[in-house]
């Protein structure tokens, strides 16, 4: 990729130069770490309990203080960084896989093909899925595999939405037009030709993707229909920390300051990709 | 434009008719029935239970049976609540959820509109700063957070408002409200401020300004016309939002409005009533993006080929 690089060697300069993006990319880096590393850098189990104690707050044993089963509350932020980032890209990702590949098909075979392909899409626009999402978890039970699915298949409509536009514009240039008169296959075509292309699109919407699906995760939480205890969360210790706010206040500041932080960090950081890719629409 | 509104409607029924069949047949996977929970029951209770619910039907006779019963606005009884039918709990919800969203969109458009024009204006001013990072704020902090935030400091701190129910003290409808609406004021702040900012660049802006219309004439008669397009187009699906925001604004306030039945009944595993309000909501929220397309086709005449 280092010969035709310009592109993301200009996007990265620009990127750089954003301090938003930058601050947003750099609190991202370190969550990821976080959570990746929760088992040894946590400074107890999420699940260990200390019912003597009870809820406290913040000390210098318990950094963040602890709920009312006397679980160490920053225990419970790693671990369930955990959950929360990992339902944020794996449902993001299935969203990709569906939203690219919906969009390059539709895009490039385009008339009949097309016009029903983006009438499915426009009609699935106008259902309420957060209910279908709903449903599906009160019928099949919540289990973490059905919520990535469940949300993925939700999230891709968009970015198919965005491939498809940008394959249109792509498929009447002369290298498409030369590599079909090559002979070359359609999946060949859609994976050398037309994917590179478009994966500056594709990376901006997916980094302001996994914001929602984390919101759209951490909704169902709250409502008690999504990850199920002992498992958490941000979204189940958010739910923890409202039903106990009017005495332990911590419950609730500490992981709501984590989430918003972090859909802070991913918002800033998409946007500033966008405007490094596509410095069209810095303006915006 | 008739011709289109006729075709959009036209396309409305099936996609209602397929999601009505796909809900119910989904809603048959789900394991148990009524009264599950309940102590054993003899041979004889389980028969009439199942009679009256018409389980005792074919599959293919309970759809239809429903179907029938759906057009006439008949949802059916509940699983949970014997003796209430859910069309009654649809009716007695649906005029609070209907008002508290009604409140949550017009402080969304108002503050939205209003900041976002303002914005667009002075760009790269305060007044453009300031609302557009508190709508940062407001796109990034959750409703389910941002409604306990607010309790927290105007109803248990400040003790300035009630902190739930819905009409039965003075000011309790504020927070839930301002709850809802937030989040929809930053995003059409923000699509309103783009918007503006794309118009006002454009040509009829300057022919406008060069035959000497006064700066609010041009802005008013000329520019927010085009400029709050996207507004227009994303009330549309905001109602579906809303609905979604209602779930948890009426759980965190203790409203009895549908959007609590439906959680309560999504958690009790009421499956009648998670069938009937699935199938209300999807039609009004298929009715919504039909005005809302519609009211965009209206205004922009451009796109009506399309």
């Amino acid at each position: 990729m280092s010969s035709n690089s310009s592109l993301w060697s200009d996007a990265i300069y620009r990127l750089t130069r954003n301090k938003a993006a930058m601050i947003g990319g750099g609190i991202l880096v370190a969550l990821i770490t976080c959570a990746l590393l929760a088992p040894w850098i946590a400074p107890y189990s999420y699940s260990y309990q200390d019912l003597d104690l009870g809820a406290s707050p913040p000390s210098a044993e318990h950094l963040l203080g602890t709920d009312i089963l006397g679980r160490d509350l920053l225990s419970r932020i790693l671990y369930g960084a955990r959950v929360s980032l990992l339902v944020g890209f794996v449902a993001t990702g299935v969203a990709l896989v569906i939203g690219v590949s919906w969009g390059i098909i539709a895009g490039f075979f385009g008339g009949r093909v097309d016009s029903i392909m983006m009438r499915i899409v426009d009609i699935l626009y106008g259902l309420p899925f957060i209910i279908f999402v709903i449903l599906l978890m009160v019928i099949f039970g919540s289990n973490l595999w059905l919520l990535f699915g469940a949300i993925g298949a939700v999230e891709w409509l968009t970015m198919s939405r965005i491939v498809r536009g940008q394959v249109i514009g792509l498929k009447n240039q002369e290298f498409v037009l030369a590599a079909k008169a090559m002979g070359v296959s359609n999946f060949s075509m859609f994976k050398r030709h037309l994917l590179p292309n478009i994966l500056g699109p594709i990376a901006v919407y997916a980094t302001l993707t996994i914001p929602q699906v984390m919101l759209l995760e951490s909704f169902l939480s709250f409502l008690g229909l999504g990850i199920q205890p002992p498992m958490s969360s941000w979204g189940t210790l958010i739910k923890d920390g409202v039903e106990s706010m009017e005495e332990y206040g911590w419950l609730l500041i500490y992981p709501g300051l984590t989430f918003t932080i972090t859909l802070f960090a991913l918002n800033f950081f998409g946007d500033g990709l966008r405007d490094a890719l596509d410095p069209k629409t810095t303006d915006n | 434009m008739l011709a289109i509104f006729i075709k959009r409607v036209f396309m409305a029924i099936p996609v209602l008719l397929a999601v009505a069949t796909m809900t119910f047949f989904l809603i048959k996977l789900a394991p148990g029935g009524p009264f599950d929970a309940e102590k054993a029951v003899s041979p004889q209770v389980l028969k009439n239970l199942n009679a009256v619910y018409n389980l005792d039907a074919s599959e293919w006779e309970q759809y239809t049976d429903y179907m029938t019963g759906v057009i006439q606005g008949d949802f059916g009884p509940s699983f949970k609540y014997p003796g209430r039918s859910v069309t009654e709990m649809i009716a007695s919800g649906l005029p609070i959820t209907f008002e508290l969203a009604m409140y949550a969109i017009l402080i969304a458009l108002v503050i939205g509109v209003l900041s976002g024009v303002l914005a667009a204006l002075k760009r790269n001013t305060m007044l453009d700063f300031i609302p557009m990072a508190i709508a940062m704020i407001g796109i990034c902090v959750p409703t389910f957070l941002m409604g306990p935030l607010l309790v927290l400091i105007f109803g248990i701190q400040l003790e300035l408002l009630p902190v739930a129910g819905w009409g039965q003290l003075a000011g309790d409808k504020i927070l839930p409200s301002i709850t809802l609406g937030f989040a929809y004021a930053a995003y059409i702040a923000r699509l309103s401020r783009g918007g503006m900012l794309e118009v006002l660049n454009q040509d009829f802006i300057r022919t406008a300004r060069a035959k000497g219309l006064t700066e609010r004439m041009v802005v008013i008669k000329h520019a927010m016309q085009g400029g709050l397009i996207p507004v227009v187009s994303f009330l549309g699906p905001a109602i579906a939002g809303l609905l979604a925001g209602s779930f948890v604004v009426e759980t965190i306030f203790q409203i009895p409005g549908l959007g609590r039945f439906y959680v309560e009944a999504a958690l009790n595993r009421d499956y009648t009533m998670i069938l009937g309000t699935t199938i209300f909501f999807s039609a009004m929220i298929v009715f919504f993006n039909l005005i809302s397309d519609l009211a965009s086709l209206w205004l922009n005449p451009r796109s009506r080929d399309v």
